[in-house]
């Protein structure tokens, strides 16, 4: 695929300008639950550095809009997360954690 | 009869030798009272994530057992009267979890990331 700017330069050459639209790749990478596919059945609340991957820097949650997870095992990460809180091998409220 | 997982937190004051001594009292108490201990795992000296009782840090410790449902609210009992427990947390294990640990015991305890902290004194 040629670049956009090429592409554009191309068509203003001709009389007739932008008469097909420019091809950009649009197509994001699809998201997916790493638990279904890599097969872990059980999220475990004594793994601190595995959980790290499913909170922000400020020690919250993060949405399974971003980490792509199924609703099925958000909510196991959500008690492992709460868990691993409250035994202290993650922090309530983190600053700058990654 | 369920599989139960308790962490427990001991104050990081106590030397290696009590903190053997506890572990091992817990675990006498839970087989005189009917259960079978199916692990026991000392992590050691670990950082915390935030100030407990105004310690950065304690030994972490696991057990792993099997037994009748009375044995939790008398074990956490027991927790509360120490004073060298700072937290503690029981679970009850379902067929998956049964599954990981097994695996996780396999596999030995290195891959649990046991950041030992190297001054002793915490204060």
């Amino acid at each position: 695929m040629a670049g956009i700017e090429e592409q554009s330069k191309i068509k203003n050459e001709g009389e007739i300008r932008y008469l097909s639209p420019l091809d950009i790749n649009t197509s994001k990478a699809k998201k997916y639950c790493m638990f279904r596919r890599s097969g872990i059945k059980y999220v475990d609340y004594k793994d601190g550095d595995f959980l790290g991957r499913f909170i922000n820097e400020q020690g919250k949650i993060l949405p399974r809009r971003l980490t792509g997870t199924s609703l099925k095992y958000q909510r196991k990460v959500a008690v492992a997360v709460k868990r691993a809180r409250h035994l202290g091998l993650l922090p309530y409220v983190g600053d700058l954690l990654k | 009869m369920k599989n139960y997982e308790t962490v427990f937190i001991l104050n990081p004051a106590l030397s290696e030798e009590q903190v053997q001594k506890s572990v091992d009292k817990y675990e006498k108490y839970l087989k005189s009272n009917g259960a079978k201990i199916i692990s026991k795992e000392i992590w050691g000296l670990k950082k915390l994530a935030y100030t407990i009782e105004n310690k950065n840090s304690g030994f972490y410790n696991l057990l792993e057992y099997t037994g009748p449902a009375e044995i939790v609210p008398s074990l956490e009992l027991d927790f509360t009267r120490d004073e060298t427990v700072m937290r503690y947390l029981t679970v009850t294990l379902d067929k998956h979890a049964i599954a990981w640990a097994e695996k996780r015991r396999n596999r030995g305890p290195k891959k649990v990331s046991t950041k030992k902290v190297s001054t002793k004194k915490a204060s």
